[in-house]
């Protein structure tokens, strides 16, 4: 089955991104696909890589690119959440790229089910 | 329909509006995660208002989520544990689904 | 709106048209997430989804009459929902017992809706492809 994610808080504040992941991760390993993980609201935080997590935390940003080139997921930040909360290309981490709010349509559209993590 | 609340009960009414919905019949399910897990206390007052819902609605919680808090011990009779797969698995028996945020 | 609907090359093709319920259960201005949530419905609407919204709990203080955000430096977005229609946006459902809860009617309301109660809110919500709630 083909699942859309949509993530709607920031790493940390919220359990939203580890659900989101580990949901992904699982949905993986059952030989699901992840057609696109989409980031909107604070979510686009989980984006940059100027992240800078404790050594004996997990670092969430990192996680999700690395997931993103293992499975070659889509993971897309939303343009207008992302320039409000200042991410841009330049600090943004691997495997995610910035685009518009009709890639979160098209992944309702286009996945069997879109999953919302957020708070 | 699969509905899925995270919230603790007892700070946040995103639990009594999904049972308010969900209490009126149709084929639906009822999966907590996150702070919702709480919702699922044996004894206590939404574990009551879960309860009530379980002859229509059946409940599932995330046994990940329920452990990190140490609830394990306390869950109401009848709730079925899932892990991270068993997510999935629900995910796709149901025809839709829904994240009550 | 003002916002890049993005890239439309990969746009699925197949002219599939899914229903999308928009469920907003937040009030406005102390979070951003009606706001933002708005912006996605419009979206979708551009895409011809079959889009409904609905408004739930607080997310019915989005709909309240006269509010006027000049004291708060920030932007009142209600006179947006009086321009759904404009992009076929039609079906705005709102909850009665949110309503009630909240000492309000209808006729606080500033667009027209359907007001449904929670037996009638299960089975349109049961009738979706695509739940998202802000």
């Amino acid at each position: 089955m083909k699942f859309g994610i949509m993530v709607s808080e920031g790493p940390y504040t919220h359990q939203a991104s580890d659900s989101a992941y580990l949901f992904a991760q699982a949905a993986l390993e059952k030989g699901h696909e992840i057609q696109r993980v989409f980031f909107y609201h604070d979510g686009v935080n989980n984006s940059t890589r100027m992240t800078e997590p404790p050594q004996d935390d997990r670092n969430i940003v990192t996680r999700w690119s690395k997931l993103a080139e293992e499975h070659s997921i889509d993971l897309v930040v939303c343009v207008a959440a992302a320039m409000r909360r200042g991410i841009n290309d330049e600090n943004l981490a691997p495997g995610f790229r910035i685009s518009g709010l009709g890639q979160l349509v098209e992944s309702g559209i286009q996945a069997d089910r879109l999953m919302v993590f957020g708070d | 329909m699969l509905h899925i609340v995270n919230k603790s009960p007892f700070e946040n009414t995103t639990l009594a509006s999904c049972l308010r919905v969900v209490g009126k019949g149709g084929d639906n399910a009822l999966l907590l995660i996150e702070d919702g897990v709480y919702a699922i206390t044996k004894n206590s007052d939404a574990g009551k208002a879960v309860h009530a819902v379980m002859g229509g609605v059946k409940v599932y919680a995330l046994m990940p989520d329920v452990e990190a808090r140490g609830m394990q011990d306390r869950v109401l009779e009848g709730v079925t544990m899932v892990d991270y797969a068993g997510f999935v698995d629900l995910v796709i028996e149901h025809n839709n689904v829904q994240s009550w945020l | 709106m003002s916002e890049v609907a993005g890239d439309f090359d990969d746009e699925d093709g197949s002219g599939t048209i899914k229903k999308f319920m928009f469920v907003n259960r937040k009030a406005p201005y102390g979070t951003v997430y009606a706001l933002e949530g708005l912006e996605v419905v419009l979206i979708t609407a551009a895409f011809d989804q079959d889009v409904s919204m609905v408004f739930m709990d607080d997310g019915v203080y989005q709909l309240v009459k006269g509010q006027n955000t000049k004291a708060i430096a920030m932007k009142n977005f209600s006179p947006t929902y009086r321009a759904l229609d404009g992009y076929d946006i039609e079906k705005l459902y709102v909850e009665r017992d949110s309503l009630e809860m909240r000492g309000l009617s209808e006729s606080d309301l500033l667009v027209p809706v359907e007001v449904l109660s929670s037996a009638e809110m299960q089975v349109l919500m049961n009738d979706q492809d695509v739940v998202i709630a802000f």
